[in-house]
């Protein structure tokens, strides 16, 4: 299945696997208010920044953390979902 | 006389910047507030290598200069010379955590771009090295253009050169090669990514240890477990603990008030000092070892880093009730004292989120309301065992913690529903590494609760306690006539009764209700002084707990707990509402719908209880 998925694969951060590194592609920032966009940006979510999702909240699977950089922030999934990632291999 | 220099220390949240400021400034520290906002300001003194003076001011911790929260904009202000109260500073050290420099070089870039004397102090080298991380600090001097001191703030190791280099800057003050570019993030963040990567030499992986902890306190099973059990061995240990420190302040009480009896002619005098003030006051001291327990818990649990991660497991389950994960921390506080958790409800950025918390912190369970509790409890409950160990007295407490948690998600809900309707802001925040806390700084935590818990006692209670006494020893009762019949306390308290007569309450509560507006535990206090006053001569040797049991029957003292379940009596609360929400709306919203929901509590309480036949 996964074959039949173009290179290079990109998904949002809410669906990638806990454990996989990846790197953002592309941040949705229409999707996100102006006060959620700036924290992001300050918890430095940028192309081409490596990320993983680290951990996952016991209720919904909500929030998520995750590793950005060499920091360790939590989101929640929706705000995860306006963040593409390019997972690595 | 000319201002001494003053230098500001400002950084990320989570880079050691309090750390450095305590290492730096030792217990010459100010804590003040900004004008016409609630954040507070630390400022302390240093003395540099050569002897001069200088001020630090130590900034709260923001991620850049484009402000998301209160606290963020007024370390903007200040850095650009715009605050109120505070006059632009002649010199900036800027604290970066070693092991996060990515991030955190942004913030310093912004800074230096500020075009102040300038001096970065590269914080927690050890924690970087023991992550694998080795830096090059000369090199990230070349990069920033500015000296950069290596320090390690908890171990005081880097102080000196510190010390040394900020006397070196102010000496001969250089800039740093600041451009003037008012560069967007994004581009100082890919600047910040390029400089950090430059001065690393080698790195291995990040935060073994924090990663490895996380994956069972975070751990979607085992993570709410422990979490429930903390929680609970922190409220069994502010009883367990506090029994035998209780006993030894309670007789320290007593004896003081034997010495006092003993000294004093009797009179109106001896009635002050004896009925009035130890009586009152002596009170509400017994209650400090709880207090202080429960403090002591939640300022390991911020300083090991662990309150967020129970921020991080609670999220979604408040964020059910129209709060947000971010609000359990301050409500967590708010069990200690709900003056302190509204405080840290600014770290919320949403204002609705941030407003829901503030109305609905004073129903959690604060350590005013034990000594009322406790009281009652001791009086009314039959300490016998209901079966694994489990007392009933403590069930009961338990009861009633939960209904004040229940009472505050069920507040939150209708709020969200009806008046703060919208909103519903993300939750964002950074889950720091684990350290463990110096003892050095939870000591100075627990000692400003002890100093702000006796001013109040000493104060606020003492001045409540001593008019109370007045009103209720004059005009004297004659033979056959009870005190608290004839004094003018009596009078006042008939007025009240007529209110509060539906739900079971008797005129000693109406008596107590009136000064324990002050303060929760006024309550105590009020009806200790009362039953004093009026004991007669056999009731004289019998504790307040066996003159309760004598007096009131249980329907009403259950209506009593239940009442201060919600009741919103503290003036520190209302006034730190009106404060944190700019205005008498809102704190006058909250008295209203407290005192709705604690008379409805009492009543339904009072008539189930009578309608059992208990």
């Amino acid at each position: 299945m996964t074959a039949a998925i173009p290179s290079p694969v990109s998904l949002s951060l809410d669906r990638l696997a806990i454990g996989t590194k990846a790197l953002v592609a592309g941040i949705d920032w229409a999707m996100l208010d102006a006060g959620d966009a700036a924290r992001l940006r300050n918890f430095g979510f940028d192309e081409g920044v490596a990320v993983e999702p680290l951990h996952l909240g016991p209720f919904g699977r909500d929030p998520i953390a995750i590793r950005v950089g060499r920091m360790t922030v939590a989101i929640r999934r929706k705000h995860a979902g306006a963040i593409h990632v390019t997972p690595l291999t | 006389m000319n201002p001494l220099p003053l230098i500001a220390v400002a950084g990320s949240p989570n880079a050691g910047k309090s750390a450095l400021f305590n290492a730096l400034t030792g217990a010459r520290q100010k804590v003040g507030n900004y004008p016409g906002v609630t954040v507070e300001r630390h400022s302390g003194r240093l003395m540099l290598a050569d002897g001069r003076p200088v001020e630090l001011v130590d900034l709260p911790g923001a991620y850049s200069l484009e402000p998301s929260s209160p606290d963020e904009a007024v370390t903007r202000d200040v850095l650009l010379g715009q605050q109120k109260g505070e006059r632009q500073p002649d010199a900036l050290l800027i604290v970066v955590d070693a092991s996060n420099l990515d991030n955190h070089l942004r913030f310093a870039l912004q800074l230096i771009e500020l075009g102040l004397p300038t001096i970065v102090a590269l914080n927690m080298v050890d924690l970087a090295k023991r992550d694998g991380l080795e830096l090059d600090p000369a090199r990230l001097e070349q990069e920033l253009g500015v000296p950069v001191i290596e320090t390690v703030a908890v171990r005081r190791r880097g102080i000196a050169e510190l010390n040394t280099a900020l006397d070196d800057m102010l000496s001969n003050p250089r800039c740093g090669v600041h451009q003037h570019v008012k560069d967007d993030l994004l581009n100082l963040q890919r600047r910040a990514r390029d400089i950090a990567a430059a001065a690393v030499v080698s790195e291995t992986p990040v935060r073994r240890w924090t990663h490895r902890l996380d994956s069972v306190l975070l751990h979607p099973v085992a993570g709410p477990i422990i979490l429930a059990a903390l929680m609970f061995v922190m409220f069994q240990a502010v009883f367990a603990w506090s029994e035998v420190p209780k006993a030894w302040i309670g007789d320290a009480m007593a004896w003081l008030a034997s010495q006092a009896s003993a000294a004093l002619p009797a009179g109106p005098l001896r009635s002050l000092v004896v009925d009035g003030a130890i009586a009152g006051v002596g009170a509400v001291i017994t209650f400090l070892p709880q207090i202080l327990i429960l403090f002591f818990f939640i300022l390991l649990l911020e300083g090991t880093g662990y309150m967020v991660r129970a921020a991080f497991l609670m999220d979604k389950l408040m964020h059910r009730t129209g709060l947000s994960g971010r609000a359990f921390i301050p409500l967590l506080s708010s069990f200690a004292c709900a003056v302190p958790g509204i405080m840290a409800t600014r770290t919320i950025d949403d204002p609705k989120d941030r407003l829901t918390t503030i109305l609905v912190a004073p129903l959690m369970t604060c350590s005013a309301r034990l000594p009322v509790y406790t009281l009652i409890i001791a009086a009314f409950i039959p300490n016998t065992n209901v079966g694994l160990g489990i007392g009933l007295q403590g069930l009961v407490m338990f009861g009633l913690y939960v209904c004040g948690i229940a009472g505050a998600l069920l507040a939150a809900l209708a709020l969200r529903r009806g008046v703060l309707k919208g909103g519903g802001g993300g939750f964002m925040m950074e889950l720091p590494k684990y350290q463990w806390p110096l003892l050095k700084d939870v000591l100075i935590g627990l000692l400003t609760r002890i100093e702000i818990f006796l001013k109040r006692a000493g104060t606020i209670i003492l001045g409540t306690t001593i008019v109370l006494w007045a009103l209720a020893s004059f005009p004297q009762a004659g033979p056959g006539q009870k005190q608290s019949d004839v004094s003018i306390a009596g009078h006042i308290a008939d007025g009240i009764h007529t209110v509060v007569a539906p739900i079971g309450f008797n005129k000693d509560i109406s008596l107590a209700l009136l000064p324990a507006m002050a303060a929760r535990e006024v309550a105590v206090a009020a009806i200790g002084t009362v039953y004093s006053l009026d004991a007669t001569s056999d009731e004289g040797q019998q504790s307040l707990e066996q003159r309760l049991a004598g007096r009131w029957p249980l329907p009403t003292a259950l209506a009593f707990l239940a009442w201060f379940v919600f009741a919103p009596q503290c003036i520190s609360t209302i006034a730190v509402t009106r404060r944190e929400t700019n205005g008498w709306k809102w704190p006058l919203f909250m008295i209203a719908y407290l005192f709705v929901l604690a008379y409805v509590a009492a009543g339904l309480t009072y008539w189930t209880a009578v309608a059992l036949g208990l």
